[in-house]
């Protein structure tokens, strides 16, 4: 039992290629390593030369699961560099074109790649065959978030309708009515499933993590704000690459992220945003996470799946206020004349900040980018959790443990498609 | 009235993963008027929903069995699963042959279901079908068309 390797060659239900290894001495784990095999995609090298225009239809083919976090990161940093602001009807539509993604994609998440984990089986098909009901409650609430997308972004993947400066076409005001009644059904079933997930069986264990999201006054944050920190960081976007860094490892075809200063990895997604932004939820999804036992910061990775629903409980009553106050703007997107500049923004994809910074040339074309997904900044936080959780897992059977560590991994929904810019578990036990 | 629908799963932009599309696109002007033709990227929660409330639904995706290029196989998936193995190409692991028997153990796979794949030469970025692909798709179609309206 003292030494041994576990490895996991694939990795199942997460998106996209990457491997584990863990290697344990004299019953202690050693390493962890995340290993991301997933070739190199070279999008920002595509993004070299084209047009600034061209930036959120390039950039939302990074992503099928959140194409929208990519838009959204591009528009506002392309907006940073050419002086111009969205505001009013237009900012509150691309906050809801984003509530949209969040309702899919956490919801694809909880029921069909983690909630199986908790319950005991393979993945969500065996899952459904014993819990047709939460399955399908799960999937009926993923609907919605389908429909804001194909109202607002054109389609449900890779949303067409989204430029720099606003929208190619705003809705009417009774086109965004038609959401109102499936979204007030979907809330409520939301509801049913923070109380679902905060029953489950979890681990008991609590991480010392610096969370890492963005904030914004009085919003909890999707597509705004300051970059803040559990431990005091408070920055513009375009401060980002003077406090983190990206840097290669050999196991990883993902740059791997870390604090300059402190020299160490850091959280970004639900939990981070949930602890650095508490006060912002709608007291509805306040009282939900109180229901569910959360207090205004979790730091049990495990519980990820209650705080992703807590934010589709938010997103929901949130897409409702959005809904109830939109007034049909003039013009759906605001007049940009090209100029040289530099531009960074972030926002916040379902797994956590999603940063782009451009520099364009005079005839606003691309003459740099660099993008920093969320996953290729927690790929630190995932092998500490690994290193730091696993042992006390070691006395399972060899198909336990191994389950365990790919849920530890799946804690985070990964997207290691986005990231390659990522699993097989390999544990060595000597 | 009882729904019957054609579903072309794969992407276009992926050579012959486009092959399942191109046999719907064909379908579209041949098909009785009651059948829905539709096309959809392989996401299994969107192929899920494309089947709701059907009484029949034809499936026409590409797939790499090793078979030769432009083979046509039929699958009767009412009776059986797909083999996963074939069928698996989507980046969340979560594409048709899930599609399927989630549906099935939710109780809501149509009385017939039939998937047709056919089999893809070249799935390169941006390349158009094989030739092989494209008389795949017009096999494929015809196969479905009578099928169609035999039932």
């Amino acid at each position: 039992m003292g030494n041994r390797t576990i490895k996991v060659g694939a990795l199942a239900r997460v998106e996209g290629e990457g491997g584990l290894e863990i290697v344990v001495r004299d019953g202690e784990v050693k390493s962890a390593a995340l290993n991301i095999f997933e070739p190199p995609r070279f999008f920002e090298a595509l993004l070299r030369g084209r047009g600034f225009a061209e930036a959120p239809d390039i950039t939302a083919r990074i992503c099928g699961i959140c194409p929208v976090a990519y838009q959204m990161s591009a528009v506002h940093a392309m907006e940073a560099a050419l002086g111009v602001e969205v505001t009013g009807p237009l900012a509150d539509l691309r906050r809801l074109l984003y509530c949209g993604e969040w309702i899919e994609s956490h919801m694809l998440h909880v029921h069909m790649l983690h909630a199986p984990d908790f319950l005991g089986y393979a993945g969500g098909v065996e899952m459904a065959r014993d819990h047709g009901d939460i399955v399908r409650r799960g999937l009926a609430i993923k609907k919605l978030g389908n429909a804001i997308m194909t109202l607002i972004g054109g389609r449900e993947i890779h949303p067409i309708n989204v430029r720099v400066g606003g929208f190619y076409r705003t809705p009417r005001k009774r086109e965004l009515a038609t959401l109102v009644d499936g979204l007030e059904r979907a809330r409520d079933a939301a509801r049913e499933v923070v109380r679902f997930v905060g029953g489950l069986d979890f681990p008991d264990c609590e991480r010392d993590y610096i969370f890492v999201s963005l904030r914004h006054p009085g919003e909890y944050p999707f597509t705004r704000g300051r970059i803040v920190s559990s431990r005091g960081l408070d920055i513009d976007a375009s401060q980002f690459q003077a406090h983190f860094e990206e840097f290669h490892v050999q196991r990883s075809t993902a740059l791997h992220a870390r604090m300059r200063h402190e020299g160490a990895p850091y959280l970004v997604g639900p939990l981070a945003r949930y602890a650095l932004n508490f006060e912002s939820l709608s007291p509805l999804a306040r009282e939900a996470a109180r229901e569910a036992g959360l207090g205004p910061v979790c730091a049990n990775p495990y519980k990820s799946i209650i705080v992703r629903s807590v934010e589709t409980l938010y997103a929901l009553d949130e897409a409702l206020r959005l809904i109830a106050r939109y007034e049909e703007p003039e013009h759906c997107a605001v007049a940009i004349e090209p100029r040289a500049g530099e531009g960074a923004a972030a926002t916040e994809a379902p797994r956590g900040m999603l940063h782009h910074r451009y520099r364009l040339d005079a005839d606003g074309s691309i003459a740099e980018a660099v993008i920093t997904p969320p996953t290729s900044q927690n790929q630190g936080m995932i092998e500490d959790d690994l290193k730091s959780l696993v042992g006390r897992f070691l006395d399972l059977p060899e198909e336990e443990l191994r389950h365990r560590c790919e849920q530890t991994v799946r804690n985070y929904d990964p997207c290691i498609s986005c990231s390659t810019h990522f699993l097989r578990l390999d544990l060595d036990r000597g | 009235m009882n729904r019957r629908v054609v579903i072309g799963v794969g992407n276009p932009l992926r050579g012959d993963d486009g092959a399942g599309r191109r046999a719907a696109a064909l379908l579209r002007a041949a098909s009785p008027p009651d059948v829905e033709i539709i096309g959809r990227d392989g996401e299994a929660t969107a192929l899920l929903e494309a089947m709701d409330g059907a009484e029949l639904a034809i499936f026409i995706d590409a797939c790499a069995s090793g078979a030769a290029p432009g083979a046509v196989r039929r699958f009767d998936v009412a009776r059986a699963p797909l083999p996963q193995n074939e069928f698996g190409a989507s980046s969340h692991g979560l594409g048709l042959a899930t599609a399927i028997e989630l549906a099935r153990a939710l109780g809501g796979l149509p009385r017939v279901c039939v998937v047709y794949a056919i089999e893809g030469e070249s799935f390169t970025q941006g390349a158009p079908l094989s030739r092989a692909a494209e008389a795949g798709a017009i096999e494929a179609a015809r196969l479905a068309l009578a099928e169609l309206r035999a039932s």
